[in-house]
């Protein structure tokens, strides 16, 4: 069993390839549009894991939240693969990613992952880890203003990603130690978008290419006429 | 060659397949129309979002339409631009990683050649070169067009497209978005000679065209008038821009020498404008072609055609996923 995994919700672009258990991972640099590097970036991965494309057994992808318009390449990117080698798709929450590599860099379950919103708000999940090391949700994905996130239960939970980054001094006075949190930068990356998605097709979880979707969390996005007319 | 057309511009998905031996075998299109209307205007954040809901139920519709799979394209054309970087990007990212997947070429294609070479999608086509009208709600350009990415400009708007200015005038008049058709319908029962609008640089040796100030005289007449009178309003304001779009028309013709003219975007399908342009060619012995109603307005088949016209030619392009939302059409070049 080949997966390809793909990840761009943030400024950091990666993929992955995942072979019987071995994984291979291409991380960009920040500061390159995604758009540029995707592709060769895959056929290098590909390369690195000695898979040939049509080998692939299915194409995961961070299906989101995080920015848009990398959330969108990367359903479209898996919509195009999926559709054109004719293999399953596999959505992965992009919050999810962060969760297990915030796991892999030392965060204790269950993990709280952040993802930076913009607009004074951030993405938020909770996660658990199961016996294969593998992190699974544990409350619904959330869009919220840092001064309304809740920490479910009475138990300490360890933040990780650019949402708590961006807003910790907030974060840590408002929760003490009931959080404690991975300091260092992390991203959700391919690697555990592959990891994730490994799971979810042993689990029956693929989909076929038309419904690979985004989820956004957002969606409020602009105001209608009726509504800037009762703002004025 | 069989190529995938997809065009994700603005507030329509399209995809087509154009075969270069048989000519188009099928094309779909999804207009978001409804989903902006609330709004009086296209939300590109939704636009994008609605393009990755259509794109490959659309690609599946047309494949059964051919009775072909996927397997039998060779090659992908998408929109690279001008539009939204958005839904471009939207449209082009599925593009090359399902010519990736199929191990095919995928070229991106300027939206304006597309609809500069709708016309060659219609029996009879006409031949190189000819002269091109452009006119959408984005665009009103006069080009010459001497072959596949030749062309010169020869006119453009100084301000507002005559399609913008059909659309701001129907919301002035109160038809709602995008109003431009509905506007058209109204004129039909209105009488033309009622309200004399001026006709922009048309007593000036410039093919280019002016559309702002028509929509202030417009705005003023409304002020001035009953809703009775908005037929009559409607229709001095299309015979005013039918007047200035056909006099240019003929001018370049004059000046050019050729004798084909062809006209493509979403005002193209006027048929005011059809009919006139229509009297003022056979009047100087010239013709002109328009493309049904259908591929005057954005639509996969005219990028499948401008795509498979550059693929089959040997034109490639490298493996980045871009967008090119601002690109002049004069700065194409020849595949």
């Amino acid at each position: 069993m080949n997966l390809l995994a793909i990840e761009c919700s943030t400024e950091v672009l990666s993929v992955a390839v995942w072979a019987s258990g071995e994984l291979c991972e291409r991380v960009q640099d920040v500061g390159v549009r995604h758009g540029d590097r995707l592709l060769p970036l895959i056929d290098a991965v590909l390369a690195d894991a000695r898979v040939d494309k049509l080998e692939l057994s299915a194409v995961a992808f961070g299906c989101g939240p995080g920015a848009f318009t990398g959330v969108r390449m990367a359903v479209a990117a898996a919509q195009g693969i999926a559709y054109g080698l004719d293999i399953p798709a596999l959505p992965v929450s992009s919050l999810a990613a962060l969760a297990q590599e915030g796991y892999a860099r030392g965060a204790v379950a269950p993990i709280l992952a952040l993802a930076d919103a913009r607009m004074g708000e951030v993405y938020a999940g909770g996660f658990e880890v199961d016996a294969e090391g593998l992190v699974y949700a544990v409350a619904d994905e959330q869009l919220v203003a840092p001064a309304e996130l809740a920490l479910p239960g009475d138990n300490i939970w360890c933040a990780v990603g650019p949402g708590f980054r961006a807003y910790a001094p907030l974060l840590r006075e408002r929760f003490g130690y009931r959080l404690d949190a991975i300091e260092r930068s992390v991203f959700p990356q391919a690697a555990a978008v592959a990891r994730l998605g490994a799971r979810a097709l042993r689990a029956g979880l693929g989909v076929p290419a038309r419904q690979a979707l985004p989820v956004y969390l957002r969606d409020k996005v602009a105001l209608t006429e009726a509504e800037r007319r009762v703002k004025q | 060659m069989r190529v995938l057309g997809i065009e994700t511009s603005c507030d329509e998905t399209g995809v087509a397949v154009y075969d270069t031996e048989l000519g188009l075998r099928a094309h779909a299109l999804h207009t978001q129309a409804a989903l902006h209307q609330d709004y009086g205007g296209v939300v590109p954040e939704l636009a994008s979002r609605d393009h990755i809901l259509r794109l490959l139920p659309l690609v599946d519709e047309v494949l059964a339409q051919a009775r072909l799979t996927r397997r039998d394209l060779d090659g992908v054309a998408y929109t690279e631009g001008p539009g939204l970087i958005g839904a471009l990007l939207t449209g082009a990212t599925l593009a090359k990683t399902l010519a990736w997947a199929l191990a095919i070429p995928a070229l991106g294609v300027h939206h304006l050649e597309g609809h500069l070479l709708a016309p060659l999608l219609e029996e009879p086509a006409p031949a190189f070169p000819f002269l091109a009208l452009i006119v959408s709600g984005g665009h009103s350009l006069l080009m010459d067009v001497a072959g596949v990415g030749r062309y010169a400009l020869l006119g453009d708007t100084l301000d507002d497209a005559a399609g913008e200015a059909f659309d701001k005038t129907a919301k002035l008049l109160g038809l709602g978005y995008p109003g431009g058709p509905a506007l058209a319908r109204l004129a039909e029962s209105g009488d033309s000679a009622s309200f004399r609008f001026a006709r922009p640089l048309t007593d000036r040796p410039t093919l280019d065209f002016s559309f702002s100030g028509l929509k202030t005289q417009v705005l003023l007449a409304v002020q001035r008038n009953g809703p009775e009178r908005h037929a009559d309003i409607a229709a001095g304001f299309q015979a005013a821009v039918v007047d200035t779009l056909v006099w240019k028309c003929l001018r370049a013709l004059d000046e050019s020498g050729r004798e084909r003219l062809v006209v493509a975007g979403g005002v193209g399908a006027n048929l005011q404008l059809r009919e006139r342009l229509r009297e003022g060619t056979a009047r100087r012995g010239a013709s002109v072609h328009f493309p049904r109603p259908a591929f005057c307005t954005d639509n996969g088949a005219m990028i499948a055609l401008a795509g498979a016209l550059r693929l089959a030619a040997g034109e490639r392009e490298d493996a980045s996923i871009h967008a090119a939302p601002r690109r002049e059409l004069a700065s194409l070049t020849p595949p």
